[in-house]
């Protein structure tokens, strides 16, 4: 059986050693990386709860085991090549052991895109507009996102709700939802409030690592309504 | 495939014991912390249900004065999952809120792409309890990963003190207090406490559907021991909700052996790797459940579950797989149990899977009640209405 996950260290030699450490000491010294990693007894648990272990060259277990022995070289791998296969579902929290793999790797993807690496950028291709959505608008998807193009393998009833889609949001009896680029009526005030807990938490610092383009058009969006509401707020 | 036998209820009697849970009440910890004057306790209001958790212990479920923190996913894709909360709210004349203050809870985007931090997901959730507290109302959360996402910001605000720190500097900036609410409370919690109030309203003979449940991953797994069981249903080894529901309307509830299975949902592969939601959602849950229990609908409780599991099976029917189970949330059954109307209320439309040999297996007559809706639609594009109401939702 052939798999498409090379483990050895050969495709990443390149990299420098103690460029793969900074990145790990990165995760070992988040919060959560005590409470999400006690070690691995090698059960397998994780793996056969794990829904993308079936579909993908995937193990819970291999990143558990890496993160406990911190198999610096390993980690630096499973950071660009397999993480993000993860679904977050977070069936894997069954561990006898009391790890939780999925906020292990949930660590790991944070720093991946903290640091803006290729691999997170090439993961995340195609997913900004999600993230201009929600960061812009505070609901995560919309309305008008059924769009035929975008959902090809729905069939022809998203044509056919993109189709009635204004008459449909007002057939809504709470008022609402009548809205059709967000998910719900959010107020100008809450929008507001979540830019700057953005501002706040260096969120958009991340945002500028993984994709300048989308940083450049939120910080527009952002500033703006910022500037309206009498915030002097910069996000350089 | 390996397909494993379905285990049998034992007679063995198990009895939950919070006295000896392997964790620790969090309760304890939240109550002390506002003693310490770091944050306020929002409670539960009164009068309140009381159902029992995995370990037994008693989690308050409130009847009314809700605050609907509502869901991104089912608001712009499936508002009828919505739309029959509210409407179960309207029809005992509860007293509910629906903010327009809120926002997503962000957490399908964190688990997607992790473009956030715990820091930023903690103040997004305090900002949102705030905006509860400041109208009175408590919070009750429309969407399963919302709910198990800010279960497990509770647990790291209640561990973590810089978090709190942080957080707490954020509120002071926004100019809105810290509050956490005393319970984390799914909407279909409330629904399975009510679900007796509900079968006691019921108009729809359910007796003669056969149904699947699928449990959301982020309801049971994230913070396990704040789900709901019950010694009644599956020996209390599994989560009780939605289940429970079912069985109260009567609904034969059938079990199948990929129960535990996420639905392939994936946060990021719904949107950008579809490939895999599809594969998973059908080979591991609807050819399997058609397989083992040959079910009527699925019913479920999270927004991303109904999504997924309803429309992988469009691309699936192409390549001949056992497909064609309509899927929809435990609030729409409720609904639909007590006579709303498949597409004012439900909104059925925005459903994939063909729903209407199941409506017809209900006795109601779905071409009927389509036209009703197309009529009220006419007259929107028309311009004679601006919207549907709720007393033409009920006409």
């Amino acid at each position: 059986m052939e798999f498409a996950l090379d483990l050895s260290a050969n495709k990443y030699a390149d990299v420098p050693y103690e460029e793969k450490e900074r990145l790990f000491n990165e995760m070992k010294s988040d919060e959560r990386w005590p409470h999400v990693l006690y070690g691995c007894y090698e059960c397998g648990i994780c793996v056969a709860s794990c829904p993308s272990a079936r579909f993908y060259d995937f193990s819970p277990r291999i990143i558990a085991q890496a993160a406990a022995r911190e198999d610096v070289d390993l980690l630096y791998t499973l950071m660009n090549d397999s993480v993000w296969d993860c679904s977050q579902c977070f069936s894997c929290d069954r561990c006898p052991r009391g790890n939780s793999p999925g906020q292990i790797i949930t660590v790991m993807r944070e720093v991946a895109v903290r640091n803006g690496l290729q691999s997170a950028k090439e993961a995340l291709e195609g997913y900004g507009r999600i993230i201009y959505k929600i960061m812009s608008t505070g609901t995560q998807v919309s309305p008008d996102m059924l769009q035929p193009n975008a959902f090809p393998d729905w069939g022809g009833h998203v044509n056919e709700i993109s189709e009635h889609l204004e008459v449909w949001r007002k057939a809504l009896p709470p008022e609402t939802l009548h809205t059709t680029e967000t998910g719900w009526k959010v107020d100008e005030k809450t929008l507001i409030e979540l830019y700057l807990i953005w501002h706040m938490t260096g969120v958009m610092d991340m945002i500028e690592q993984i994709d300048e383009g989308l940083y450049m058009i939120l910080v527009d969006v952002m500033e703006e309504r910022l500037e309206d509401a009498g915030y002097d707020v910069t996000f350089d | 495939m390996i397909h494993l036998p379905i285990l049998k209820a034992t007679d063995r009697k198990w009895e939950t014991d919070p006295s000896q849970a392997p964790t620790h009440d969090l309760k304890d910890e939240i109550f002390q912390l506002e003693k310490e004057g770091e944050w306020i306790v929002q409670r539960v209001p009164e009068p309140y249900f009381e159902v029992k958790t995995k370990y037994g212990r008693i989690k308050k479920i409130p009847l009314e004065k809700t605050w609907h923190h509502k869901s991104c996913g089912q608001c712009g894709h499936i508002p009828g999952y919505s739309t029959s909360i509210f409407w179960l709210n309207r029809q005992f004349g509860l007293d509910y809120h629906d903010p327009t203050n809120q926002t997503s809870c962000t957490a399908w985007n964190y688990y997607a792409s992790a473009t956030s931090n715990p820091e930023a997901q903690a103040a997004v959730a305090i900002r949102n309890f705030a905006s509860a507290y400041k109208t009175g109302y408590f919070p009750l959360i429309h969407c399963g990963t919302s709910f198990g996402h800010y279960k497990e910001v509770r647990h790291a605000l209640v561990h973590q003190p810089e978090l709190r720190r942080k957080v707490k500097k954020i509120m002071d900036r926004l100019g809105l207090p810290f509050v956490i609410p005393e319970e984390i409370v799914h909407y279909s919690e409330w629904v399975y406490a009510m679900r007796d109030r509900i079968a006691e309203r019921q108009v729809i003979d359910m007796s003669h559907i056969v149904a699947t449940v699928h449990p959301a991953c982020h309801y049971h797994k994230l913070i396990e021991e704040d789900a709901i069981y019950s010694e009644e249903i599956y020996g209390a080894q599994r989560t009780a909700i939605v289940t429970g529901t079912l069985q109260a309307l009567g609904v034969q509830v059938k079990d199948y052996s990929t129960w535990f299975d996420c639905c392939g949902f994936g946060f990021r592969h719904i949107l950008v790797s579809r490939d895999f939601s599809r594969s998973f959602a059908v080979q591991r849950k609807i050819e399997v459940m058609k397989e083992e229990a040959n079910p009527d609908v699925v019913v479920t409780h999270d927004t991303g579950c109904v999504t997924t599991l309803d429309q992988s099976q469009f691309a699936a029917k192409a390549h001949g797989k056992k497909v064609g189970v309509p899927v929809m949330s435990d609030s729409q059954m409720a609904a639909l149990a007590m006579g709303a109307h498949p597409y004012k209320v439900l909104q059925l439309h925005w459903h994939n899977t063909n729903n209407k040999p199941f409506l017809e297996k209900l006795g109601i007559d779905w071409k009927k009640k389509w036209d009703e809706f197309e009529a009220e639609c006419e007259k929107i594009r028309k311009g004679e209405k601006a919207y549907l109401t709720w007393e033409d939702a009920d006409a």
